[in-house]
């Protein structure tokens, strides 16, 4: 009997999660499925089965690379630049991992797929998600996850499968990822007490969008970011450290550590 | 390529993915502190990674042909006001994208 009623509390729990995670990948489902079907029509257009998106978007789940790899499949056999590739276009996971050091431990197999399934979006919303009091962070972060995973999953297959058939006016639709990282910047400047690393964020990265152009700009802005973050460290630090003890007092709630 | 070569692509790229995303958590274990200056760039590194991920978004915008950016300039202003009004994430870029959209259609 007690055992029965554990679960159904456990069940309950979990519900209670999804029911939070959901409205927050929205917006991701939005933009997801539109570039989502996009990179499946272009797998199909490529002379691809939907098999190649369907499993890709699975194993792999990291957009730009994945439209890369379409190019490289057609292309020369090439496994040293396809890892050189992967690793460049994906080295700003490496900056998340670090941010996520502590909030992604300590769930198990639950923290395994977390880390699987890092990407721009759900990081995005793990990080600056205020998880209410009464969920449980670990599976409410998971749902962000899976969610995310199944609408990259599910337009890549889609688009893969029906290919060149979708025919409508969406020209503009991919304003929609502009628009969420304006609003989670927003956020995090609302939340911040001192702006230098926005600021630094923005500037360093135009600069180096000017100086390098659109395809290897990327590499650069990071290590100019990284670069000039080392740099003021110390004044940094003092001014932030009294703020940001408040925000995660605030932010861990009643869930796990 | 024949399949085998495509799998060994795949496969590459795979293997790089995961490994910006599982190596912090293999560098940095769990039971040692985590080193002061990872903390901070745990710390500081989001808004700046924000800020530059907005430049990407907004990277093939050309100021000086076309329609200049003004949609994009448009549709972010609005973002912004709609934010900084209402603070509802959905609200805010629903009403970006749908305006941006109306513009590249309809306007410019």
């Amino acid at each position: 009997m007690a055992e029965q009623h554990v679960k159904i509390r456990r069940h309950r729990e979990i519900r209670r999660a999804f029911r939070a995670a959901f409205p927050h990948t929205i917006p991701i489902f939005a933009g997801f499925w539109f570039l989502g079907l996009t990179y499946g029509i272009y797998m199909n257009v490529s002379g691809f089965s939907f098999i190649y998106p369907m499993l890709m978007s699975i194993t792999i789940f990291a957009g730009s690379i994945e439209f890369v790899t379409v190019n490289l499949l057609l292309g020369a056999f090439n496994p040293l630049q396809a890892f050189a590739m992967a690793l460049m276009i994906n080295a700003r996971h490496l900056f998340y991992g670090i941010s996520m050091l502590e909030k992604y431990r300590g769930y198990g197999w639950r923290s395994f797929y977390l880390i699987f399934g890092m990407c721009d979006e759900s990081f995005s919303i793990n990080y600056t998600s205020i998880i209410p009091k009464d969920v449980d962070r670990g599976w409410f972060m998971f749902f962000v996850t899976a969610l995310n995973h199944f609408y990259w999953f599910s337009g890549s297959t889609l688009g893969g499968i029906f290919g060149s058939l979708i025919h409508f006016d969406t020209e503009g639709l991919d304003f929609v990822m502009t628009a969420m990282f304006v609003v989670i910047f927003l956020e995090q400047w609302l939340k911040e007490k001192n702006h230098a690393s926005s600021l630094l964020g923005l500037a360093l990265s135009l600069i180096c969008l000017i100086a390098f152009g659109a395809d290897n700009f990327i590499i650069p802005a990071m290590l100019a970011i990284l670069i000039l973050l080392t740099m003021i460290r110390r004044p940094l630090e003092a001014r932030i450290s009294s703020s940001t003890d408040i925000t995660k007092e605030t932010e861990k709630g009643g869930g796990q550590p | 390529m024949t399949i085998s070569q495509q799998i060994i692509t795949v496969a590459m790229v795979i293997l790089a993915t995961m490994l910006t995303r599982f190596l912090p958590f293999l560098i940095f274990p769990a039971g040692r502190p985590t080193p002061k200056y990872v903390q901070y760039l745990g710390r500081v590194l989001p808004s700046a990674v924000f800020g530059l991920l907005i430049i990407y978004c907004l990277k093939n915008v050309s100021i000086f042909t076309g329609s200049r950016g003004l949609p994009e300039l448009i549709a972010i202003v609005l973002v912004i006001i709609l934010h900084l009004w209402k603070r509802q994430m959905l609200l805010s870029i629903a009403g970006g994208t749908v305006c941006y959209m109306l513009l590249v259609q309809f306007v410019f």
